[in-house]
């Protein structure tokens, strides 16, 4: 599908899901969407390869409160912020990395670190609750308008921010497909042993994929903090957001390009509506209903909906074939 | 040496045996089923719940309460089984975690639709003990001693029975023991049976000290896996030590900062340790 | 008293037995031999249970087996001692013993049941509380095999009891069979030791690419110039 095949499909898809909602609701959920359905790309291009990270929610809230911190206590541009975002994340990514992979910590065990990874960063932003305001959260300083600041009143601008920030995560994605790395990675994913047999360099290849995602997820978290103009610890790192982001991935189909995407559309348009539907007289509604079609959803379409469509097709064209 | 520390160490101890119960039943599901049930503070939470509903709402006594509780969970144990576990059993390890992640999610949000994000507290106080100017409460000593009873039951449960014989058998080669004449099956029933009655012994041990809200398990719950791993997945006894040695961490940690630094720098020493002995603190 | 006629089973896609048809009269012993990857194991795994007969029909004196899980088949009589012999290693030798007789039947005569394995196994009897992972192989051999008379079967099913042992071990372990079969226990034994076997059966099967390729009395076999030369290096 081609890219622009892609947003079309997003957008229309968007459209008919939520044709009532008023367009600035309706913009704000598109901004929603095309940050989380990044995130969640960033996190499948690890993921795909069977490195499933729990610890995704540390690289988002790295990535928010850096630059906001330096915003607010040094009055550094987020131009300058945000990079630095990305760094500590890749630091952290590579801190945490490289001993595992070193040390072949994989499946469960890898699964376990990187939640304990995710733990350690919400629990370190609310101790450090001087700084970082804790479980009250984090406000940065407004600036109006202003692209040194990089804040906008205006969504449309971050609709359009939200809507690169999404191609270039699907432009990795394709980079890597198209990349001799693909192959390296697969191999490895099938069997880390025969794929160093015949002279793969695991270490820096799993390596290399997991910088690539904890920088996108880190732009990502960073790009989502610009907009909402509030952090706070438990919605931006943590266990739930590393579930949140594992399950939509999961959910959408973490093997073909648009599947992280059809999942934020999916889940968040689905939160959202249960929450509208719902209001706020039955809190936790909407969310009993989420976790009860997340547990369906992985017991009958372990491909998640996009791989689940796909078969289904492909069991239906031979068929068709045959009929002609 | 310093009297408060010597109270935190205390209490490290005291607060190791309720860990050390989760440990053992995580660890045993763990070993025996191959799934790892992220959701299992979660039902903890449930049985908190479930003892406070029944104690305050319908006023059945305490230790009734705390019965019903246990039995409760034991019951939500087998439905975890049959209705998440069972259907996930031959998919990939992630999609297992993902079911009970996903269970997770869905009694945290359950529990507040039906009780909202007060926390509530079933409103017994125990005395607190003084021993030597060292003052211990009394619920964390119950809580140790039950926490204690209920492992040594399990390990006599489970060396004395022929079900509990059979458990640890199918734990070693799964794929045999139908020759045996045990129905793998059965006795996956029975091990999740048990999981959830620790479970819910746990939560009678813990309603007596904290207050319940739905997200209480995401506080315990990361720790009590990363006992478990400390330990080595499914090893009872490594997770049985490996929880004196993390409460002891985020105890003394505590009592020099506070909480949350105490509880990073037990993650931290957990994901150091991840490297140095990946196969858990005892593998041979 | 076992009975298998035109038996097909195989893993997933890939079929390894066809046809197989083969009886095992009540109280005699009776061996299958072929070489490597023959699908004798297959059979055993067939006959207990363990995995799903693809067509044919299977019976233990006259009652129908077909579609029994493996726990339900040692119920009607028949104890499988697997290849590897496969013993829980860290339970202890007693307790392993122990799994043997889970089943009700069994369970009820435990203490004679155990009496009767130690006094054919004094050897067990010495290591009871010895995790099993730390016998010795011929030791974990006579625990198999003690562990699967727990259960008092009617017919004991021996996947290649000699695999990996000392020739003095293998002899008394064919001697241990010798005695078990003196008890009045049918016993079918899948073996590679075609000489051995072929001394304490009274009939066998050869079994080549999943298909019974020669059937007759040990005598007759060991008679056979093509077993004799293929199988017998003689
Ligand atoms: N679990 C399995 N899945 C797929 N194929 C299998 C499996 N077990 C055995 N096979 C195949 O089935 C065929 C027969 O195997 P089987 O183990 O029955 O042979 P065997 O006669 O017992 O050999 P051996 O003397 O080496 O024990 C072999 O080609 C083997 O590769
Ligand atoms: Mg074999």
């Amino acid at each position: 599908m081609s890219r622009l095949g892609a947003s079309a499909f997003a957008l229309a898809a968007l459209a008919a899901v939520l044709p009532a909602a008023g367009p600035a609701y309706f913009l704000h959920l598109l901004i929603q969407i095309l940050i989380w359905a990044s995130v969640y790309t960033a996190w499948a291009l690890m993921g795909r390869f069977g490195f499933v990270s729990f610890g995704h929610g540390a690289f988002v809230g790295v990535g928010a409160y850096v630059p906001a911190l330096l915003w607010n206590y040094f009055g550094l541009t987020p131009w300058v912020g945000i990079p630095a975002g990305i760094a500590l994340a890749i630091l952290v990514a590579v801190v945490i990395g490289y001993p595992c992979f070193r040390l072949r910590v994989v499946g469960h065990y890898f699964a376990l670190v990187t939640l304990a990874l995710s733990q350690v960063v919400l629990l370190t932003l609310v101790a450090a609750r001087e700084i970082t305001g804790g479980s009250l959260g984090f406000t940065p300083k407004a600036a109006g308008h202003s692209w040194y600041a990089l804040q906008f009143p205006e969504k449309t601008y971050f609709y359009v921010i939200a809507l690169m920030l999404w191609l270039l995560a699907l432009s990795v994605w394709r980079w890597i497909d198209g990349g001799i790395n693909r192959e390296a990675l697969e191999a490895i994913s099938e069997d880390e042993d025969a794929a160093a047999a015949i002279g793969i360099d695991v270490l820096r290849e799993k390596l290399r994929i997991t910088v690539l995602s904890a920088a996108l997820t880190a732009l990502g978290g960073a790009i989502y903090g610009q907009y909402m103009m509030y952090l706070n610890p438990e919605s931006v790192s943590g266990i739930a957001v590393s579930l949140q982001i594992v399950f939509a991935a999961i959910a959408g189909g973490v093997y073909s390009l648009l599947g992280p995407t059809v999942g934020a559309l999916l889940t968040i348009s689905l939160t959202e509506g249960l929450r509208v539907w719902f209001g706020v007289t039955f809190i936790g509604a909407a969310n009993t209903i989420y976790g009860a079609l997340l547990v369906l959803c992985i017991i009958f379409m372990p491909q998640g909906i996009v791989g689940t469509l796909r078969r289904a097709m492909a069991a239906r064209a031979p068929k068709a074939a045959a009929a002609d | 040496m310093d009297i408060f520390l010597v109270e935190a160490i205390i209490n490290g101890i005291l607060l190791g045996g309720v860990l050390a119960l989760l440990a053992l039943g995580l660890n045993l599901i763990f070993g025996v089923i191959d799934v790892v049930w992220i959701a299992y503070a979660d039902i903890v939470m449930c049985g908190m719940y479930v003892i406070y509903v029944l104690y305050t709402h319908y006023d059945v006594p305490l230790l009734f309460a705390c019965l019903a509780g246990i039995a409760g969970m034991a019951a939500f144990g087998v439905a975890v089984h049959l209705l998440i576990i069972a259907p996930v059993l031959n998919s990939a390890p992630i999609n297992q975690l993902l079911a009970t992640g996903g269970l997770l999610f869905f009694l945290q949000s359950f529990a507040t639709l039906l009780f909202g994000t007060d926390f509530r507290n079933i409103g017994v106080r125990l005395p607190v003990v003084e021993v030597a100017s060292i003052y211990i409460s009394f619920a964390r000593l119950i809580a140790f001693l039950f926490g204690l009873i209920g492992a040594v039951a399990l390990y006599l449960f489970l060396k004395r029975t022929y079900i509990g014989t059979a458990i640890r058998a199918v734990a070693q080669d799964r794929d045999i023991v139908g020759l045996m004449g045990i129905d793998q099956r059965r006795i996956y029933l029975a091990t999740s049976a048990i999981g959830g009655a620790l479970a819910g012994l746990a939560a009678c041990l813990l309603v007596l000290q904290y207050d319940v809200h739905p997200f209480i398990g995401n506080t315990f719950g990361p720790v009590i896996f990363m006992i478990c791993v400390l330990g080595g997945l499914g090893n009872m006894i490594g997770g049985f030590v490996a929880s004196f040695i993390i409460s002891q961490i985020i105890a003394i940690g505590g009592y020099y900062s506070n909480t949350e630094l105490s509880y990073v720098l037990a993650f931290t020493m957990f994901i150091i340790l991840m490297f140095v002995r990946p196969r858990g603190l005892f593998a041979r | 008293m076992l009975s298998l006629s035109a038996v097909s089973a195989g893993y997933g896609s890939f079929q390894v037995l066809f046809d197989v048809s083969l009886e095992v009269p009540r109280g005699e012993a009776v061996g299958v031999i072929g070489s490597n990857g023959a699908g004798k194991t297959t059979l055993m795994r067939v006959i207990s249970g363990l995995i799903p007969l693809r067509a044919g029909t299977m019976t233990l004196e006259g009652l129908p087996l077909a579609g029994l899980p493996a726990h339900r088949i040692v119920e009607q009589g028949i104890a499988h001692v697997p290849e590897h012999r496969r013993l829980f290693p860290r339970l202890t030798v007693e307790e392993n013993l122990r799994i043997g007789a889970f089943i009700p039947r069994a369970r009820r005569r435990f203490a004679a049941q155990l009496d009767r394995v130690y006094a054919l196994f004094p050897r067990l009897k010495e290591r009871r509380q010895q995790p099993a992972g730390t016998l010795s192989g011929g030791e974990q051999q006579m625990c198999a095999i003690g562990r699967a008379l727990m259960s008092d079967p009617k017919l004991l099913l021996l996947d290649e009891p000699s695999a990996g042992l000392a020739p003095l071990v293998v002899r008394q372990v064919f001697e241990l069979i010798r005695r078990i079969r003196g008890e009045g226990l049918t016993v079918l034994i899948v073996e590679q030791n075609v000489q051995q076997v072929l001394d304490v059966v009274d009939r066998a099967y050869l079994l080549e690419v999943g298909a019974i390729r020669l059937a007759g009395t040990a005598d007759e076999l060991k008679g056979n110039r093509f077993i004799r030369q293929s199988y017998m290096g003689l």
